[in-house]
């Protein structure tokens, strides 16, 4: 292609202790769809951090369309025509659409041409939007909307999506490939970043791959395989998850008619749950998180307490037991939220294992704490799990998402739980990692304990579960078996797309 | 017009006067909480401006000059702790209990040499003859300036809040710093104008007090105002025309038991000074749990501190 419209070229990078970017270069056409791939850490929002002004290289040049550019911060970023649509979203829950509109923009019109404007542009590109609606009642695709809308009424040049389909049902995501080949054939460019091999494989016209911070190749996605792309990203063999198949055992947890009410306003709550897993057997539970996810694994764990009858495990009633009982009888479980909710960040590995790990472990004599043994411990789970820290004296905070994930999930698996609850345990885990921590619930189930994986990422579903149900606004699903479940199927099973009525 | 030998126009016209110290205070507090930062110093701010606005109209003579140096000076308070918080990331509640303990040790180390001097009166704004209109004459047009001001303040934050882009950029910052900061927003430059906004007001609201409500400078002299401003602030779920409310509910309440006390009621003084006080929070209390939004109306951000990792 002739025509540039950003080009890149050996743009640097470093913090404290890492490059986060090596002398990167690349270069993306007008109406490009061009890719951003690599593995966690390989440096993709660090890159699209300095192309939207949120942070300076140290050195290294950009032009966009044939001028130097050097945006100083976002806005000059905006007026240059680059927008961007972030991981995780920008939106103020307790203000309207339109206020969160007119916040991401230079010169808003007033309040009431803005509105109209929101309305023509997102019927225009299908991605229909109510004005006034407070942010905090829309569901996540609605939000996306909210923020690709926002950089729309800005005509970009540049588009940058940072993970955009991570919260989105099949349905949504169909929709939003729909706007972004309208918005690509209007001659707008395009910069995804995603771990979604498939996704860049529809979608895509062009990809850099980055590895620890360097450009390692580029390619045209639709010629490659997904698993040539994630080599390519992973620079080595990629390992797959076996599957083999195992006999359930008795029922080990059910659940009967369990309720919850919502903690806050904005809150998800839980309708009438029943559900039953039996020893050996995963159960995948898929939906966009926020539809009663955390409460679901907060009534199962103990955290939160459910009305009598409701949880059951062996036939027993433990609906008013709490966290450290349920762990007595093998129930354990490892929330989605790793900082603050799995493990404490500023605490150390092993004290971290003695938040879980003081019922099943001997980690307490007489009501002192037993340091070696928790110390030894941690190390087993850092050996076991290959997470990768200098040792068990390193603070929670300081470990790299995927590896204080393997952590955590390895805190519990390591504790032969009879049933095993896990939210999330992939979520911004790079590819390989993933693959080891699916390898270990795997195993686990193997050795005849009872799983439920609550998740977004249906690819994961289908790869490890039994069986499969969608939890949607606090309402579940009738279990299927997975095999021979499509991707259409779920998705419809998981409520199609929110929202999709035209507002009036 | 007088009932139970207490002068219901009289009361009314107190009641401004009453309130109008920690409607100042409460409005400040409301713009800054607004914008995500928790600020326990009000207390402190309010008896550095009162020392501060006695002091400054004592020696200037100029009873406005004395609510400038008092604004200033609340409005220097806020800004050692915009510096704190703000800029060395200290806790926020901690950092605004020690601003009212250094506040009142200030003021009274500063007010040493004003004790027992009367300061320059500020007269009644001139309404002519709507001042002689029977009953609302006194009601509205009887009072000095700053009981006008205040109440403009109140419609203008009101205002700025709800129909500004300034007012939208403040309440973004204090729903969710991060996002306001990805959009580029200078998330520290927002909260440091509105912590001086509510300093200075706080500042204006005690030098009210020494000059004009009691009008005589006395140690600690605030009395609990800035706690019961903060606690408005809580109970009004952040919103200005509620914060007014609060704040007439609590300075009426004041008013009534002064009255009740001059008519000699045999109700021991200690009830009644402790009335505004428990009257006002059990009124807030029962107002916030029927608007059971409340606490959800909080920002989201309040109280946490921001950090930009770059």
């Amino acid at each position: 292609m002739t025509e540039i419209l950003l080009k890149i070229d050996g743009l640097t990078k470093a913090y404290p202790g890492v490059v986060a970017n090596d002398h990167v270069g690349f270069s993306v056409a007008p109406g490009e769809v061009h890719a951003l791939l690599g593995e966690n850490g390989a440096g993709k929002s660090t890159l699209v951090k300095m192309i939207y002004g949120l942070v300076k290289p140290d050195s290294g040049t950009m032009e966009f369309l044939g001028r130097p550019y050097t945006p100083a911060e976002p806005r000059a970023a905006r007026a240059a025509g680059v927008a961007m649509v972030f991981q995780h979203f920008s939106l103020f829950e307790a203000l309207n659409v339109a206020e969160n509109v007119a916040l991401g923009m230079e010169n808003p019109p007033p309040m009431r041409d803005l509105a109209k404007r929101i309305r023509e542009i997102s019927q225009a590109y299908g991605l229909p939007l109510d004005p006034a609606r407070l942010v905090g009642d829309l569901s996540a695709g609605e939000r996306q909307r909210v923020e690709i809308v926002r950089c729309l009424l800005q005509d970009p040049k540049l588009l940058i999506m940072d993970e955009p389909t991570s919260v989105l049902t099949p349905q949504e995501v169909e929709i939003l490939f729909r706007t972004l080949r309208k918005l690509s054939s209007e001659g707008t460019a395009i910069l995804y970043i995603s771990h979604k091999l498939e996704e860049i494989r529809t979608i895509c016209d062009g990809a850099t791959i980055l590895r620890g911070g360097k450009v390692v190749g580029s390619c045209i996605p639709r010629e490659k395989s997904a698993r040539e792309l994630a080599e390519m990203m992973v620079g080595g063999e990629f390992a797959a998850t076996e599957r083999v198949s195992r006999p359930f055992g008795a029922p080990m947890l059910e659940v009967k008619g369990l309720s919850l009410a919502p903690l806050s306003q904005f809150g998800p709550s839980l309708k009438d749950i029943s559900l039953s897993i039996a020893a050996g057997e995963i159960l995948g539970i898929g939906g966009v998180a926020g539809n009663g996810q955390e409460e679901l694994l907060a009534t199962l764990s103990g955290e939160r307490p459910s009305a009598p009858g409701t949880v059951w495990m062996k036939g027993a009633d433990i609906s008013a037991l709490g966290p450290n009982p349920r762990r007595a009888l093998g129930l354990m479980s490892a929330p989605e939220e790793r900082l603050g909710h799995a493990a404490v960040p500023n605490m150390s590995l092993t004290d971290n294992t003695l938040l879980t790990g003081t019922i099943r472990m001997p980690l307490v004599k007489n009501g002192f704490l037993n340091m070696a043994e928790a110390k030894a411990f941690a190390e087993d789970i850092i050996r076991e799990f290959d997470v990768r820290t200098p040792g068990p004296w390193v603070a929670a905070r300081a470990l790299s998402g995927g590896n204080l994930q393997k952590f955590v999930i390895g805190r519990e698996v390591l504790q032969k739980p009879e049933v095993l609850i896990v939210n999330q345990p992939t979520w911004g885990v790079d590819a390989a990692a993933a693959a080891a921590i699916r390898r270990a619930l795997l195993r686990l189930a193997e050795k005849g304990a009872a799983l439920i994986v609550i998740s977004q990422d249906l690819d994961e579903l289908m790869e490890i579960a039994d069986r499969f149900c969608a939890l949607n606004e606090g309402r579940i699903s009738a279990p299927r078996p997975t095999e021979g479940l499509t991707i259409d199927e779920i998705g419809l099973m998981l409520g199609g797309a929110h929202g999709m009525e035209v507002p009036a | 017009m007088i009932i139970g030998g207490i002068d219901i126009i009289t009361l009314i016209s107190m009641l401004m006067v009453a309130s109008t110290p920690v409607l100042l205070a409460a409005t400040g507090e409301l713009v800054a909480e607004k914008s995500g930062v928790l600020n326990l110093g009000v207390e402190g701010m309010m008896i550095t401006g009162a020392v501060a606005g006695f002091a400054t109209a004592v020696s200037t003579g100029s009873p406005v000059l004395g609510f400038v140096g008092g604004a200033l000076a609340g409005a220097a308070m806020a800004m050692l702790f915009a510096i704190l918080t703000q800029v060395f990331l200290s806790n926020q509640t901690a950092t605004g209990l020690a601003l009212t303990l250094f506040g009142l040790g200030l003021s009274a180390l500063i007010g040493k040499p004003f004790e027992g001097v009367r300061p320059p009166a500020t007269g009644k704004v001139p309404f002519g003859p709507l001042s002689d209109i029977p009953v609302l004459g006194r009601i509205l047009f009887s009072h000095d300036w700053v009981v006008y001001l205040s109440l403009l303040l109140v419609a203008v934050t009101w205002a700025f809040l709800k129909f500004t882009r300034a007012g939208l950029i403040l309440r973004a910052v204090g729903e969710n710093h991060d996002a306001a900061h990805a959009l580029g927003y200078r998330v520290i430059a927002v909260r440091c104008a509105a912590l001086a906004f509510g300093g200075a007001l706080a500042g204006l609201g005690g030098a009210y007090l020494s000059l004009i409500r009691v009008p005589q400078w006395t140690e600690g002299m605030t009395a609990g105002a800035g706690w019961i401003a903060l606690a408005i602030v809580v109970f009004a779920s952040w919103r200005p025309e509620r914060a007014l409310i609060g704040a007439y509910l609590f300075g009426g309440i004041t008013a009534l038991q002064l009255q009740l006390q001059a008519a000699g009621y045999a109700i021991p003084v200690h009830l009644l000074s402790m009335a505004p006080y428990v009257l006002t929070i059990v009124v807030l209390v029962l107002l916030s749990v029927v608007h059971r939004r409340g606490v959800q109306a909080a920002p989201a951000a309040l109280g946490r501190s921001f950090h930009a990792a770059s």
